[in-house]
């Protein structure tokens, strides 16, 4: 039905990585991995946003943003939102990883990783104040559908990890 | 066609949008701060899957209807959720009782559904599968902990699932809707769903040391619009601001 490659025309690029995801600002839309396509279409761009989780309030906020930015840059525009193929935590670009580690979110570890710490207990989140692995889950779900809560029991602070979708 | 295909949809998403109100209600009255978020997320997350079901409702309809018109302007008559996701939050123990019953038939439910020739139903289960999995696994944790924990909690939980044991029988009931769309090779046949329903279900009871209740009498008809009394309660709530300020937008 449609590929999990990113259709992007490399003009509109610079102007969706300026929009940032609302709940996350230091994450541009684009190393989020929401931004599926974007291109022209008889002189109006065609936009394919896909949401992280359904119920993702951000969603209506970017689509909002796309618009103003396109329309800023002089661009006519249609957003749409997809829901196939769904998001995962793969589509987070390696600048995405480092702005959430930046920002003080643990970005995701993989699929197993991921299962052995919520399922299991197994200290393997890395706190993004001190860098110790000496953590523990205070909850499974967090401030954002997409995190979960963490504590560090070395520096005691508490952080968010963000979950791993597949 | 259109209308078994429309009646179909409302089937699955009424059962999110009224757990979802469920679940909300707890924003604010959660046991402890983190459960109050997980509640509420799993609530996010009911309702943004209900979401695209009614968007999807809506354009099979095609008279005009939004989502909105469909999850808020409908009479109790016409929500056609199991009777299980509307029974209240009584206490902790009862709320993920209920929420467990209903997480092993959604996760069992939507990985049939992925394989509609519906591709927008089969995309939506994929969606949802990712996230009901986390709930299941949230419900299931409760139901291990309370079971498994001291004689009060052990005792709430049992007779919580004592109370909702009556209510899950009717998850594996056919509607004309149904039926129709299994003949498509749209619907899911949840009659098949059954067996592997109780094994779930019994595998977790009993690493929390609880059982399920020898009851021979199950209650049914939410899927046909015939309610217990605490629908109209809950619709009352879920449905104020439509009903206080006809025709508002958010």
């Amino acid at each position: 039905m449609i590929t999990t490659e990113q259709n992007i025309d490399p003009k509109l690029i610079p102007i969706l990585e300026a929009v940032s995801d609302p709940e996350i600002p230091v994450l541009s839309i684009m190393d989020m991995g929401v931004v599926r396509s974007a291109v022209f279409e008889n002189s109006i761009v065609k936009v394919q946003i896909t949401p992280t989780y359904s119920g993702c309030p951000a969603m209506d906020v970017i689509g909002d943003d796309i618009r103003k930015a396109l329309k800023d840059a002089g661009y006519k525009s249609e957003v749409e939102l997809i829901l196939s193929p769904a998001w995962t935590t793969d589509w987070i670009t390696p600048r995405g990883r480092k702005a959430l580690e930046d920002y003080g979110i643990t970005a995701p570890l993989g699929v197993e990783a991921d299962k052995d710490v919520l399922l299991h207990g197994k200290r393997l989140v890395k706190c993004p104040q001190c860098g110790s692995t000496n953590t523990k889950m205070v909850s499974q779900f967090g401030s954002t559908a997409c995190k979960a809560q963490f504590q560090c029991d070395d520096c005691l602070e508490p952080f968010d990890y963000f979950k791993c979708l597949k | 066609m259109k209308d078994n295909l429309y009646q179909y949809i409302l089937g699955i998403a009424d059962n999110s949008l009224i757990l979802g109100q469920r679940m909300g209600e707890l924003c604010g009255h959660g046991p402890s701060l983190e459960t109050d978020i997980a509640c509420t997320n799993i609530s996010l997350d009911l309702f943004g899957q209900v979401r695209s079901y009614y968007q999807y409702a809506a354009k099979i309809a095609g008279d005009g209807r939004t989502e909105d018109d469909i999850a808020m302007l409908r009479k109790e008559r016409d929500y056609v959720n199991v009777l299980l996701v509307e029974q209240p939050n009584t206490d902790f123990a009862y709320t993920m009782a209920r929420h467990f019953l209903f997480d092993v038939y959604h996760l069992l439910f939507l990985t049939e559904l992925k394989k509609s020739k519906d591709m927008t139903l089969a995309a939506i289960a994929i969606k949802c599968i990712k996230e009901v999995s986390y709930h299941r696994r949230f419900s299931s944790d409760w139901i291990r902990r309370l079971g498994d924990g001291t004689e009060e909690s052990h005792n709430r939980m049992q007779a919580a699932i004592n109370d909702l044991w009556t209510y899950t029988d009717e998850l594996f009931h056919q509607t004309e809707a149904d039926k129709a769309m299994v003949s498509e090779g749209i619907g899911v046949d949840v009659t098949k769903l059954k067996a592997a329903y109780y094994e779930k279900v019994n595998t977790i009871l009993e690493e929390a040391t609880l059982t399920i209740p020898e009851s021979k009498y199950f209650q049914k008809g939410g899927k046909l619009g015939i309610h217990t009394e605490h629908m109209g309660f809950l619709l009352s709530e879920l449905q104020y601001m439509q009903r206080t300020y006809p025709n508002m937008e958010w």
